[in-house]
């Protein structure tokens, strides 16, 4: 008995800091509607300015003292933050702003490695909380329970602070009506940026009270994320009591699930997300959103089936595309069998996200499913190649029809998130399932069979499928299902009174997303010979993203345009630099703060204007994308 | 009563928001073919009426029946296909598509089209489309961006679209708001010549008088969330209930500040 208080007060101290993150994100998200995907990185450079301070600075006003410091320091980069980036999306449709943040993240992870190192740093134990209290023969580590008494105390303080100051009123009132705010004459740039600062202090306090427990790691960022948006899905986005609730119900379930089932404590966590999202799709404490806004930006260009000449270009590319075995050579033929396998996978998510309008931030889960289920079959069933490709995307196809069923539900930042989870979920498990999946070690030997082996013809594979499936998309897009999923992103109002089950539909087209990543991760384990966790992790599913973005969200055709140029430029980068993440991330904030239309897009409009003399048309697409608020 | 059931049978439809009762006990029917207003001041219970007899709102008690069927407990899609088409106060259409595309949509999901996906949806009934939209004098505007209409071309476009699934009842919540003068009548004037070439009966909601009396066959007025007159426009006109409501809000508004109180 006394084994399993012990396992709960564990648990209820594993959800102070979650606690403090996940109401910070909270807080920002009630007022700017921003979800702040930098928040871990903040959580993460708190934990790191916290371990210099306190090494630097002994005894118990060093250790507090540095605790609150780097809090208060991480703060200060965060108003920093707000106001040279955030500032400049806050109107640009939610996709961009979780992306904008996400860059930012990247661009954090090489930057604390720059500064700390990559060896994970073991802190300094709370100067009067070194030692253990004992429990009928059971220790609890006093920290912990100087943790468990934090978080109610940072609730109450929070509920002080939004109950009765001014500026907590409003907060509240800015929470309910941001415009009706500014319209009363309140300064909202600045009411913006103090509620930034608070949020990202409790992220980064959260982060720096965490080093007595853990070690400080430059990957640590994406973890808490992730339970994060858990946390928040489960509470309620918006609420700070949900978030209070749903931390200890995420700790405790993580506590005792490690118990239940030790391998794949995860699945826990996730049947209690996807009973609360069928219950109380906001979460338990979270209202109903107003109708989502709209992911991609109004496009006045209509979309049309590409003309005869159009056809005979695309083809003429391919024919051009074919021929590279004809000139180059073996590396340059796997860097091709490789931007066509991405081309798949850019194209799949592109039909979720521009037509769909559904931005998935987990895609890689099923493009990783794929990719596995081939390992599976080629290894434990020892099917042959063919086959395998055939059988394999089914696991891509199934993972997505059972996630997608929950994350369609949803729309908005909370299907981002909840696709964020699901893809974590699945990394989880083939990471900690070692016995099946080989965890951090994959499975190797995945060779493909003899007349697929060499390079080129590997290479002409990998660019049939991706032809095949970018034709089938393209005309699945112009298909009377394209329309009807297209109607569902434009006006669900206008889609269900027309006969439409929106969610019917939008759940099928999740399906054939998935399913198509499915077939380029199985083409995928075939050219690397291996499957790794990594094959389903976060940054892939954000490489994915961005070659949409990158393309164009838009088009119709930006998902192909955006794979190669961005999956070249990768593999290009990889080779001139260590820093590809602090890059890449600069990138990404780029894209989305001058460049939102992508290259397609921006091609488009080139065209447009050429062809249109009148002005006012491309006026109005020359402005930058603006949510349809 | 004729022995076949009306074409829209309301009964006892009530519904309350915490202590306010929005809708209370109303009744009314209409016949394929009539166009019947339902009017009433601010907060009279129109909007959650209606929205009760599409289905985006459950009454409390009550039946709304079509033809005899019970559809209250239905959502809006399956309340469309039963012959229910519908426009909305605040336009919506898909603002991403061409106006014929709009149209198509729906024809599409009459046509149980909707996981088709091999088919060009380009040419899927693409000339019932075009006649949809000349029907409403849309015509030329068929490849347009939907996205670039006026106002009142894209209440056009609404009509046309309700009318894809050859509906037995067109239910608009203040079909003309935000429209000039001139294009109210028209609008309604074309809407009235549908409907009687067609049979099919119209329940609309609206704020203009001229336009209900002009249009409406018979007017059903709702005031606090009861039904307090019926009849057609002379009758509805002549009913003191109603001037007061309608007539006399000057007096009323006067009354009621003297008092302290709200009209």
């Amino acid at each position: 008995m006394a084994f399993y208080v012990v396992q709960f007060l564990t648990g209820l101290a594993s959800a102070a800091s979650l606690f403090l993150v996940a109401s910070g994100l909270s807080i920002i998200f009630g007022v700017t509607r921003i979800v702040n995907f930098a928040h871990g990185a903040f959580y993460m450079i708190g934990a790191y300015i916290a371990f210099t301070l306190t090494e630097r600075f002994s005894g118990a006003f060093g250790f507090w003292g540095g605790v609150v410091v780097a809090a208060l320091a991480v703060a200060l980069i965060g108003v920093l933050v707000e106001m040279v980036l955030l500032r400049r999306i806050y109107h640009a449709p939610e996709l961009f702003q979780l992306l904008g943040t996400f860059g930012l993240t990247l661009m954090v992870e090489d930057l604390v490695v720059l500064i700390w190192g990559p060896d994970d740093l073991v802190g300094r134990r709370a100067p009067g909380f070194r030692g253990a209290v004992d429990f009928f023969g059971q220790n609890i580590p006093s920290y912990d329970l100087f943790l468990i008494v934090l978080s109610p105390v940072v609730l109450g303080i929070l509920w002080l602070l939004f109950q009765r100051t001014r500026w907590g009123v409003l907060v509240r009132a800015a929470t309910q009506d941001r415009d009706m705010v500014a319209a009363l004459g309140v300064n909202q740039k600045w009411l913006f940026t103090s509620v930034f600062a608070v949020g990202v202090f409790l992220a980064a306090l959260g982060g720096a009270l965490q080093i007595p427990r853990d070690a400080v790691h430059h990957a640590m960022d994406l973890r808490i994320i992730v339970d994060v948006f858990v946390v928040v899905v489960i509470g309620g986005l918006g609420s700070i009591v949900g978030a209070f609730v749903a931390a200890v119900l995420v700790s405790e379930l993580n506590a005792f699930g490690i118990l239940i089932f030790p391998k794949i404590s995860i699945i826990l966590v996730f049947l209690v997300m996807a009973v609360v999202l069928i219950v109380r799709p906001w979460g338990l404490f979270g209202k109903p959103e107003a109708a989502a806004r709209k992911t991609p930006g109004l496009t006045v260009n209509p979309w049309r089936p590409l003309t005869s000449n159009e056809r005979l270009a695309a083809l003429a590319t391919l024919v051009i595309a074919a021929m590279l075995p004809l000139f180059a050579g073996n590396y340059a033929l796997t860097v091709g069998s490789e931007i066509a396998i991405f081309v798949i996978f850019a194209v799949s998510l592109h039909f979720l996200m521009s037509v769909g309008g559904l931005a998935s931030f987990g895609h890689a889960a099923y493009f990783g499913l794929g990719a596995y289920g081939v390992a599976f079959l080629a290894k434990m069933a020892g099917l042959p190649m063919i086959v395998c490709l055939l059988l394999g995307p089914l696991l891509g196809c199934m993972g997505a029809a059972v996630f997608g069923f929950f994350a369609v539900q949803l729309s908005g930042v909370y299907f981002a998130m909840l696709t964020l989870a699901f893809a974590q979920i699945v990394w989880s498990i083939a990471f900690q399932w070692v016995s099946v999946t080989g965890g951090d070690n994959g499975i190797l030997g995945v060779w493909p069979a003899s007349w697929a082996a060499s390079p080129s013809h590997f290479y002409w594979l990998a660019l049939g499928v991706a032809a095949l499936v970018t034709i089938a998309l393209r005309i699945a897009v112009f298909s009377p299902f394209g329309y009807a999923l297209r109607a569902t992103r434009d006006s669900l109002l206008r889609s269900e009174a027309v006969g439409i089950n929106a969610k019917r539909i939008q759940w099928t087209a999740f399906v054939i997303a998935g399913t198509t990543a499915g077939i380029g991760g199985a083409l995928f384990a075939y050219l690397k010979g291996s499957v790794f966790p990594d094959n389903l992790g976060i940054s892939l599913s954000v490489d994915a993203l961005v070659m949409v973005l990158l393309g164009g969200v838009e088009t119709v055709s930006g998902g192909v345009v955006g794979a190669i140029v961005y999956k070249a430029l990768n593999i290009w980068l990889v080779s001139q630099t260590d820093l590809s993440k602090m890059v890449l991330g600069g990138f990404i904030v780029l894209i989305v703060v001058v460049f939102p239309k992508g290259i397609v897009g921006m091609l488009e409009l080139l065209a447009q204007r050429r062809k249109k003399s009148s002005p006012p048309g491309s006026s109005l697409l020359a402005k930058p994308i603006e949510s349809a608020e | 009563m004729s022995v076949a059931p009306p074409l829209l049978a309301v009964e006892g439809l009530t519904k309350s928001y915490g202590g306010i009762h929005a809708v209370r006990g109303v009744s009314f029917s209409l016949r394929a073919g009539e166009i019947l207003a339902l009017i009433g001041p601010n907060g009279a219970g129109k909007s959650t009426c209606f929205d009760m007899l599409n289905g985006q709102n459950k009454p409390d008690t009550g039946h709304v029946r079509l033809l005899g069927e019970e559809t209250t407990a239905k959502k809006p899609r399956e309340i469309w296909r039963m012959g229910v088409g519908r426009t909305f106060q605040i336009t919506a259409t898909f603002a991403t598509m061409t106006v014929r595309e709009n149209v198509q949509v729906a024809l599409i999901s009459h046509g149980k089209q909707l996981f088709n996906l091999w088919g060009s949806a380009p040419n899927v009934d693409r000339g019932e489309a075009g006649r949809l939209l000349e029907l409403v004098g849309m015509g030329g505007y068929a490849d347009r961006p939907c996205g670039e209409l006026a106002y009142g071309d894209l209440k056009r476009l609404e009509l046309a679209v309700a009318l894809a699934n050859e509906p037995k009842l067109l239910l608009m919540d203040e079909p003309t708001a935000g429209m000039a003068p001139r294009e109210r009548v028209e609008l309604m004037r074309l809407t009235a010549q549908i409907a009687r070439e067609k049979s099919i009966g119209v329940l609309f909601t609206e704020h203009d008088m001229d336009v209900v009396f002009e249009h409406a066959d018979r007017i059903i007025v709702l005031n606090r969330g009861t039904l307090i007159a019926e009849g057609s426009p002379a009758e509805v006109r002549g009913n003191p209930q109603v001037q007061a409501i309608y007539l006399g809000e000057g007096l009323l508004y006067e009354a009621g500040h003297r008092e302290g109180a709200s009209a």
